[in-house]
């Protein structure tokens, strides 16, 4: 909403510098968003009287001007229009003047003739022909103001209104209106409101004879005034008016369509006035759409109504539809002779829900769906006819259609200083909480606050302490510690990923982020088959775009996204971990899950409810490229998270013989692992595929990793029990073996530690060599083991022994001592 | 006799002064004061001397032997002192170098700020819960007095889910989760919940269709809005320092009333006015107000017994302020040389 300062000037009296003024009101609550000072890009325009023209000596198309600009000489002045003579009133811009635009005026020559500045046109001002109807457009503007010469050119036209643009919050549709942001200043600085009733004289006549109305839904419509204008002049409406309209941001017409323009930005009540014409049979019907019935509304778009749609109708088709738009052809036109004026009330959701199904909005809408005075729809009308009368745009019928079903009830709210007192923390006193209420148009009766009727919003005592506590100032509040004694703990759930988080950042990763929604194009990027269980995604309605339109249903193409962003963006090596959200759809309807609680807490019954969201397991996703990254880096990663976790004996399997993750089509086949630990599946990890490689355009190799969250968390052990520190020494054989290379390594080691038995304290590999010296399709595997007992220092008899029985144990799965 | 030992004294001084390696300093020591040594050989003579004079040259000769003893320990200790100090030259090394680094990980800012909010408000006693990010209209909206139909809505572009009939959404504001807290628990109730949320917001500098905020919620016996104003004021001074100041202002959100929308002092101009504040003073910062009656009784609170407060703050606007970015798309790019300045 903007807001003419003149036009506030007509109902509160007050004088303050502007920055203020913008402060005060955000202060109490009406949220200024700034403000424009009309016409300050123009200085030193003044307003001049030419007393010459005579043709440019060097020129056929110059003239040359002696201007009067009410210094003691006239100016000389040359220019190209053709559109001067002598005794024009016309805008002139002085040596050194600035024009919109960021236009500078100085003196010159023009074809060798002096020139000491220039004669405007409209647009030069900033300006069209809307603003000034009598003007033209091409040519300089040839005033036909009460002005003086010399007078400054922006109070000359009127250019010299500032208009401040409100933030006015859904629940405030009173304050779309000069009157409701006269009131909120008034309270603000506490002074008067000055509104006075509009009254109109009016012809003499009788409505019924020409107009009859009827209400077919009193619920959607309970209130319905018309009236009208006869004999009327179409013209456009005088400079005030226009200046208005302007500064509020809304371009001038003519006067009767300036006329409910005005109103409605006066009052906040839209109102409609349509061409007596077109309403056939002179008979007004506001009743529901019929389904398939169509109008074309004033935008010029024809739109198919429904049934649930409230239109004003004559006898045979809809001229309006209701609280949103007009109809095209009831417009008033150049010859419209007689005029019908509308000012009703119609029920908010009912003007929402068709606004919203015709995707139409409108000033008239958006107030009409926030919720309009429900008893100004006569004040209105008369106000409207109050100024036909001022304009002398016609002649009015002294007599009014006004049909009222409306039952209103004013909403009143029991008064409550010391809970208001409570509530706020304040200690504010009764009287000056009488005195705010007061000011916003409230009344204290019987221990009772009756809103007035322009406030829809008020329906307890919370909102009572908010008039209350924005007028009294929000700032002066005093801030105070709440008492009470709480518990504050982490649940292990938000533990776990702690400790995941920082062990994460601990092996160098750094963390990223990224979007949960992403293109459906990536199930074919990784390689998914066409039947995978993973392109069964939750997809968005009305997403931004394909690119972010369906819920991710794996994050290891958000990983390679960035990585490949990385990549492109020339940075040699990355290694990147994110802890996120998978978005999984449910097919079966739940019952609400907090339903027993909810009933154990609060024992009474909520409405019956079902739901059917997806599952968000998150997941700890890690990539990397570049620098030492290869398979086993990554493994080395993960397998330290285990460690920190507390979680052995993880088994690693080939990614292709499970079927649990389908993020196996998006790896290297021979480079990738699905890691299992009691047969719960704790992730996958390995090689990017090349091709998958080449999809996201990643010109080096990859390597990424996702793992389970919740698998991990029921495996993670956190019970940690020490362990004596060693008493006696420990001691330690080498192995180098020959095995088939087939034989995968865990096998040999499974093999040492089954054979060892207790005395094993830990085995290592050291080495694994395939080349010279050794058969083809055989590989050397080196092992330290160390052993030690807790009860006395091993002899070199129980080391050999217990390695010979290694020995034995790996030369059954085909691995010989190296010789 | 006693010449000998004089002659031995002054000999043993000379080499020795002359002796420059540990070496060489070991057979001076064989040859004076070994067992076959020159000091030895002279006091095997000892015998034949009378017994007047044995005590007198017996003596002189313990002092030449403790004299060079404690020569040799001094010119041992030089020595050593020495050898040490040369080792010691050779050893140093360039110490402008760079170091061998370990790798060194990186939390995301949007980690860091966050931990920084939380620690605070687990400091205060406010628990963490967190909800669904893909949730049902009645617990984004209608739960929070937003009913059907209500023009606030128009203020959240919503994104839907396929196939609910605009039932299913991705939730548009944490506020959510207070419904889900409240349903489940009976005051008091002291909680934050960060997350993330989602509108139909295009992507530029300050927008994003994802973003992170954190929502607040205090529900018990006697909360009043000064409560709320401590408790925010306490955050900030935490989390800016003490010399910030909040403005708290009037607004409209349809889950609270009162409401309003809280400015932190400008970052960059403490208040006096500046371009990034556009010469306010103050940066909008976050939304609070008292939870709204209607909101506590769809929970099943009686609100007649209990009150609250409850707030949001947006996390990328804080993560932004804080560390200078200028560039909301920074923050998901994820590019490793913005990364790693954090």
């Amino acid at each position: 909403m903007n807001l003419s300062m003149k036009w506030l000037a007509d109902y509160v009296d007050i004088d303050v510098p502007i920055k203020d003024y913008c402060h005060a009101l955000t202060m109490s609550g009406s949220k200024v968003e700034g403000y424009d000072v009309e016409g300050k890009e123009i200085s030193n325009v003044i307003v001049g009287k030419i007393l010459s023209v005579v043709p440019h000596e060097n020129s056929d198309h110059l003239v040359v001007c002696q201007v009067e600009v009410g210094k003691e000489a006239p100016i000389q002045i040359v220019t190209g229009a053709s559109n001067v003579n002598a005794g024009d009133i016309v805008p002139v811009a002085m040596d050194g003047s600035t024009l919109p635009g960021g236009i500078k005026i100085k003196k010159g020559k023009l074809r060798g003739v002096e020139s000491n500045g220039m004669l405007c046109s409209l647009g030069e001002l900033g300006l069209d022909k809307r603003d000034f109807p009598y003007a033209i457009e091409d040519g300089i503007f040839i005033m036909q103001e009460d002005c003086e010469i010399g007078q400054d050119i922006k109070s000359a036209i009127g250019l010299n209104d500032t208009s401040v643009e409100f933030e006015i919050t859904s629940n405030r549709p009173d304050c779309l209106s000069v009157i409701g942001l006269a009131r909120e200043t008034a309270a603000t600085y506490n002074k008067s409101l000055n509104v006075r009733s509009p009254e109109f004289k009016g012809v003499e006549g009788n409505i019924n004879d020409l107009l009859k109305v009827d209400i077919h839904n009193a619920e959607k419509c309970p209130r319905y005034c018309a009236g009208i204008v006869k004999n009327v002049k179409i013209e456009p409406s005088p400079r005030w008016m226009r200046e208005r309209l302007r500064a509020s941001g809304i371009r001038p017409i003519n006067n009767f369509v300036d006329i409910t323009n005005y109103v409605m930005l006066e009052y906040g009540q839209p109102m409609h006035a349509f061409d007596l014409r077109y309403v056939e049979g002179a008979h007004i019907n506001v009743r529901n759409a019929v389904k398939g019935e169509k109008i074309m509304t004033l935008d010029g778009v024809e739109r198919e109504l429904s049934d649930d749609m409230l239109v004003i109708a004559d006898e045979k088709k809809p001229v309006a539809v209701a609280g949103v738009m007009g109809g095209e052809y009831s417009g008033i036109m150049d010859d419209t002779t007689t005029v019908v004026f509308e000012s009703a009330y119609f029920e908010p959701s009912q003007v929402r829900r068709t606004s919203k199904k015709l995707k139409l909005k409108s000033d008239a809408s958006s107030r009409y769906e926030k919720g309009v005075d429900p008893l100004i729809s006569l004040i209105c009308l008369k106000r409207a006819f109050q100024l036909v009368e001022e304009l002398g745009a016609g002649e009015v019928l002294n007599t009014v259609i006004d049909c009222d079903h409306s039952e209103y009830t004013a909403s009143s709210v029991e008064f409550d200083p010391a809970w208001i007192n409570d509530f706020l923390g304040t200690n504010i006193s009764e009287a000056d909480m009488t005195d705010y209420l007061n000011r916003l148009g409230f009344v204290i009766e019987n221990g009772m606050v009756i809103a007035p009727s322009f406030r829809v919003d008020i329906e307890c005592k919370a909102d009572i302490a908010e008039e209350v506590a924005r007028i009294y100032g929000y700032n002066k509040i005093p801030s105070t510690d709440f008492r009470g004694v709480a518990k504050a703990e982490f649940t292990e759930e938000q533990k776990f990923i702690r400790t995941l988080r920082n062990t994460a950042v601990s092996l160098g990763g750094y963390e990223i982020a990224t979007y949960s929604f992403v293109s459906p194009k990536y199930f074919d990027k990784i390689k998914l088959p066409a039947d995978s269980r993973l392109r069964k995604a939750v997809k968005i309605v009305n997403p931004l775009g394909e690119d972010t339109s369906v819920m991710r249903t794996s994050t290891i193409p958000s990983m390679l996204d960035i990585l490949s962003f990385n990549y492109n963006n020339r940075n040699e090596k990355a290694c990147l971990f994110e802890i996120s959200k998978e978005y999984i759809p449910v097919e079966e309807k739940r019952s609400y899950q907090g339903d027993d609680a909810f009933l154990a807490n609060n024992g009474k019954p909520r409405h019956e409810y079902e739901y059917q969201l997806p599952d968000e397991p998150q997941r700890l996703t890690i990539g990397m490229y570049g620098g030492n990254a290869d398979f086993y880096t990554l493994k080395g990663m993960i397998e330290q998270i285990f460690a920190e976790l507390n979680i052995d004996g993880v088994e690693y399997v080939r990614a292709n013989d499970c079927e649990v993750f389908d993020e196996k089509y998006a790896l290297h086949p021979g480079r990738s692992a699905v890691i299992l630990k009691d047969g719960k599946h704790l992730g996958i990890m390995g090689e990017v595929h090349p091709e998958v490689q080449d999809n996201y355009e990643l010109g080096v190799k990859t390597y990424v990793a996702k793992l389970n969250i919740p698998e991990l968390m029921e495996t993670a052990n956190d019970e940690i029990t020490y362990r004596p520190l060693p008493k006696f020494p420990a001691t330690t054989r080498d192995l180098s073996l020959i095995v088939d290379d087939e034989v995968p390594v865990a096998e040999l080691e499974k093999a040492i530690r089954g054979a060892v038995g207790k005395i094993l304290e830990k085995v290592t590999l050291f080495d694994v060599y395939k080349g010279k010296q050794i058969e083809d399709g055989k590989k050397s595997v080196s092992y330290s083991i160390f052993m030690r007992s807790h009860e006395g220092t091993l002899t070199d008899e129980q080391a050999d022994n217990a390695v010979k029985k290694a020995l034995k144990a790996l030369a059954n799965i085909g691995a010989e001592l190296r010789g | 006799m006693k010449e000998q030992l004089e002659k031995i004294k002054v000999l043993a001084k000379q080499e020795l002064d002359s002796c420059t390696e540990i070496k060489a300093l070991d057979e001076l020591r064989i040859r004076f004061l070994g067992k076959k040594g020159e000091l030895t050989a002279i006091l095997k003579q000892m015998g034949k001397l009378s017994a007047e004079e044995r005590p007198v040259i017996g003596q002189l000769a313990n002092k030449v032997r403790a004299d060079i003893e404690e020569a040799l320990g001094s010119k041992l200790a030089a020595l050593k002192a020495d050898a040490q100090a040369a080792r010691l030259k050779e050893e140093t090394i360039d110490i402008t170098l760079p170091g061998k680094t370990a790798p060194l990980g990186k939390f995301h800012p949007l980690t860091k700020v966050e931990n920084e909010i939380r620690e605070i408000f687990m400091g205060m006693g406010f628990e963490i819960a967190d909800g669904p990010e893909i949730d049902d209209d009645y617990h984004v909206f209608e739960a929070l007095n937003l009913p059907p139909d209500h023009p606030a809505r128009d203020t959240q572009d919503t994104f839907y889910i396929e196939g609910t009939d605009e039932t299913n959404l991705l939730r548009t504001q944490t506020s959510s989760v207070q419904v889900h807290v409240m349903e489940t628990q009976k005051p008091p109730i002291r909680i934050i919940s960060p997350g993330r949320v989602f509108r139909s917001d295009a992507v530029d500098a300050t927008h994003s269709p994802l973003f992170h905020q954190i929502e607040g919620l205090v529900v018990d016996k006697g909360i009043k809005m000064s409560d709320l104003k401590g408790t925010l004021e306490m955050l900030m001074k935490k989390l800016y320092g003490n010399d910030c100041k909040l403005r708290f202002r009037p607004h409209h959100f349809p889950f609270t009333e009162p409401s309003c929308e809280v400015d932190i002092s400008c970052f960059n101009c403490g208040g006096c006015g500046c371009s990034m504040c556009k010469d306010e003073g103050y940066i909008e910062l976050l939304g609070a107000g008292m939870v709204h009656p209607k909101v506590l009784e769809n929970c099943g609170i009686d609100s007649t017994v209990y009150s609250g407060f409850a707030f949001g703050m947006g996390l990328e606007r804080m993560v932004m302020g804080r560390y200078s970015i200028n560039d909301l798309r920074l923050l998901y790019e994820n590019d490793v040389r913005f990364l790693e300045q954090f």
